[in-house]
């Protein structure tokens, strides 16, 4: 896939020229979750790439299926769920593999090694009765070769890299003595452990203070920056997500409804809902009155005769091909998509 | 937030178990002298005449008003002096002393038998939720549970002695072709293997098989119930998918992140299994002739024996409270937020 600079003049250059091959090259992957209440469609059709050391914000509503397409990506979804189709390609020194058929030993290895993630909820992401220091050990131990004597100080140096003042005696902490911003920071160490190619960050400052969670966010950055890490942040916080990502992917009910570097995304986006997102954004020079809440709900996943588009019930633009027709997917620039029978066209400024 | 010591830790358990004890000291004084019976009649005999019994009476102290009896008693205890049994003629204190071994290896082989059952079946339960395995588990536990364990006891007898005849008589905790091994720990495993005398274990082993089993089938439902539950619990949390997503062995998430956890409702529930035991060994100690305290307090109770039946609930009393101060030192090995104030 080749990345060109996008043709809209007043985009923003894509963040990797020097890339020709993605680093995560994702391909129509559907998912699905069998319960007894019936199949939940989670993903369907999902296509993207990310470059090595850009960053990359999924946004979304809570249940658009962000964290599922993340523990696909990671080859951790839960037992119930199912892909259905597609292929996700992992692309690393010249060899690229497709992580839905690599053997578990091999994808073992890459987990927590080459690609890495982080979790909302940082206290209960670590485990509660293990030494926080000892967490990192273990990673160390499972992916690099080590001498045990240099585990413990290879563990104290990374959490000094995340910032953490008195590593040595925080080695010793367990979780419940720790702050959420702390914990979040060793979770960042953790995954960072063994200095991955992609850091997969699911809500990353869900349920930290504001303060907090502009030292995680710029943490993250710097370290990403630093090690030329390719990071994906998920988020439904677009104000976030446009602060610190190079390109934007938006997610709704299942789908990748749009996709574009975050200037051309602001300026001209082009699905009905990406544009009613960003109306809903809080920003500097907006009232409280200015913010429109986005009427209705997503579909229910289960239900199994789902419009071709989900957000037709919620779209002020629907007409007959968007309840009947399959979803077409337009191509607005080279680096911009979207999935919409009327895409809103023009910059809207 | 502070961690506290563990001698705090013990002292304050400690602490907090007094007003229980004094509570079974009093309890248990008030019911054994509501027992039916006329302990002075029944330890003077079919034959005695009504001044002898009367004799008996003053002696034991029986025709005193009940409160004063009690202060003699409570003066007793703190003596150490638990009284005489009427049954045996010796000290009462004496009698547990020599008969409690017998319970506690009892007991402890019947939970040993049931953990190492239940553990593993437990854990494989919980990693293959719906399969054949998870089935039977819950079979057996559900068998385990109704059946009791008097029952299962006459019947293991029923096979394995009297039909396939490849256990010994069930008939105490060594058969008469031995002797005890000197006494160090009072258990006859531990105490046989110090002296190196392997026939006088082996012949302990036998003869503590089947009770053993009888006993450790009774705990092995409960136990293999919660370490399921507790394994199933941990392995969705959150903190297993992060280590899943570092890639750490699947034996390493397993026992090394999931099984310490789970550990934590295991024990809580290890100590009321306990318990129970301590309990249903009574029967089981009936059905095999155990020589252990339970079947003392039996014969006792059939007696009315008051010191002898007073000293076994408190011994049973006491018994409770080691075992809690034990489990919840093991809670505090186990996970560092016990005993965290904040
Ligand atoms: N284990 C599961 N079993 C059944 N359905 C599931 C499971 N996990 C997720 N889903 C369904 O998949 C869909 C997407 O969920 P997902 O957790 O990915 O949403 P999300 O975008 O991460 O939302 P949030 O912002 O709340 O984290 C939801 O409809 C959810 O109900
Ligand atoms: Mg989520």
């Amino acid at each position: 896939m080749n990345i060109a600079p996008p043709t809209l003049p007043s985009s923003p250059l894509p963040s990797s020229p020097l890339s020709s091959i993605p680093l995560l090259a994702v391909r129509n992957l559907c998912a699905e979750f069998r319960t007894r209440s019936g199949t939940v469609s989670a993903l369907e059709n999902i296509s993207f790439y990310i470059n090595p050391s850009e960053t990359v914000g999924i946004v979304g509503e809570s249940g658009s299926g962000k964290s599922v397409l993340a523990l696909t990506i990671m080859g951790i979804l839960d037992p119930a769920g199912h892909v259905t189709a597609g292929e996700i390609l992992w692309s690393q020194s010249a060899a690229t593999l497709n992580l839905l058929n690599t053997p578990e030993k091999v994808f073992r290895q890459l987990r927590g090694k080459d690609l890495s993630m982080i979790f909302q909820s940082p206290r209960t992401a670590l485990n509660p009765i293990r030494k926080v220091g000892k967490q990192i050990v273990d990673v160390l131990r499972c992916h690099t070769q080590l001498p045990p004597a240099q585990l413990k100080p290879r563990a104290i140096e990374l959490l000094a890299s995340v910032k953490i003042p008195d590593p040595a005696q925080r080695y010793e902490a367990y979780p419940y003595e720790l702050s959420g911003g702390l914990c979040q920071r060793i979770m960042i160490a953790l995954a960072l452990a063994c200095s991955p190619q992609l850091l997969i960050a699911d809500e990353p400052t869900t349920g930290l203070d504001v303060t907090t969670q502009a030292t995680v966010m710029n943490l993250l950055k710097d370290l990403a920056t630093d090690r030329q890490m390719a990071t994906v942040v998920i988020t439904h916080d677009l104000a976030l997500a446009s602060e610190y990502c190079d390109r934007i992917l938006v997610m709704h009910a299942g789908h990748l409804i749009e996709s574009a570097p975050t200037a051309e995304l602001f300026q001209s986006p082009q699905h009905p809902y990406t544009a009613k997102l960003i109306a809903a954004t809080p920003e500097p020079h907006k009232g409280f009155n200015d913010l429109a809440p986005i009427l209705g709900n997503l579909p229910d996943l289960r239900r199994s005769d789902l419009p071709p588009c989900r957000f037709v019930s919620r779209c002020d633009q629907a007409t007959d091909p968007c309840h009947n027709q399959p979803l077409v997917n337009t191509q607005v620039t080279e680096t911009h998509q979207v999935s919409c029978w009327h895409p809103l066209g023009g910059p809207q400024l | 937030m502070s961690r506290t010591s563990t001698p705090t830790l013990i002292f304050r358990r400690i602490l907090a178990a007094l007003p229980s004890i004094v509570g079974v000291i009093i309890i248990t004084f008030v019911l054994t002298r509501a027992l039916p019976g006329d302990p002075a009649a029944y330890f003077a005999g079919p034959a005695a005449s009504q001044e002898a019994i009367e004799q008996i009476r003053e002696t034991l102290g029986l025709n005193r008003s009940l409160l004063a009896q009690f202060f003699i008693y409570i003066g007793e205890l703190f003596r150490g002096d638990l009284g005489m049994s009427l049954t045996t003629g010796q000290s009462v204190l004496s009698d547990l002393l020599a008969r409690l071994p017998a319970s506690l290896e009892l007991t402890l082989a019947g939970l040993f038998f049931s953990l190492v059952l239940a553990l593993p079946l437990g854990v494989l339960a919980a990693t293959r939720p719906g399969s054949w395995i998870d089935h039977s588990v819950r079979l057996i536990a559900t068998a385990g549970v109704s059946l009791p364990t008097f029952f299962t006891g006459l019947l293991l007898i029923y096979l394995f002695y009297f039909r396939l005849g490849v256990a010994p008589a069930p008939l105490g905790r060594l058969s008469l072709l031995y002797t005890n091994p000197p006494a160090v720990t009072g258990l006859f495993l531990i105490d046989s293997l110090l002296a190196a005398d392997f026939g006088t274990f082996w012949a302990a082993l036998s003869q503590l098989m089947l009770p053993a089993i009888t006993l450790g089938l009774f705990a092995l439902a409960p136990l293999a119930r919660v370490t399921r539950a507790a394994m199933l619990g941990v392995l969705s949390s959150d903190f297993i998918r992060t280590a899943k997503a570092s890639g750490l062995s699947r034996r390493t998430i397993l026992f090394g992140y999931a099984f310490r956890n789970a550990l934590l409702p295991i024990v809580t529930t290890l100590g009321v299994v306990f318990s129970f035991l301590l309990g249903a060994n009574v029967l089981v100690e009936k059905v095999f002739a155990w020589p252990g305290i339970g079947s003392y307090a039996v014969s006792a109770l059939v007696a009315s024996d008051y010191a002898a039946v007073q000293g076994f609930v408190l011994t049973m009393a006491l018994l409770y409270v080691v075992l809690n101060l034990l489990i919840d030192l093991l809670y505090a090995v186990i996970d560092p937020r016990a005993g965290v104030e904040s």
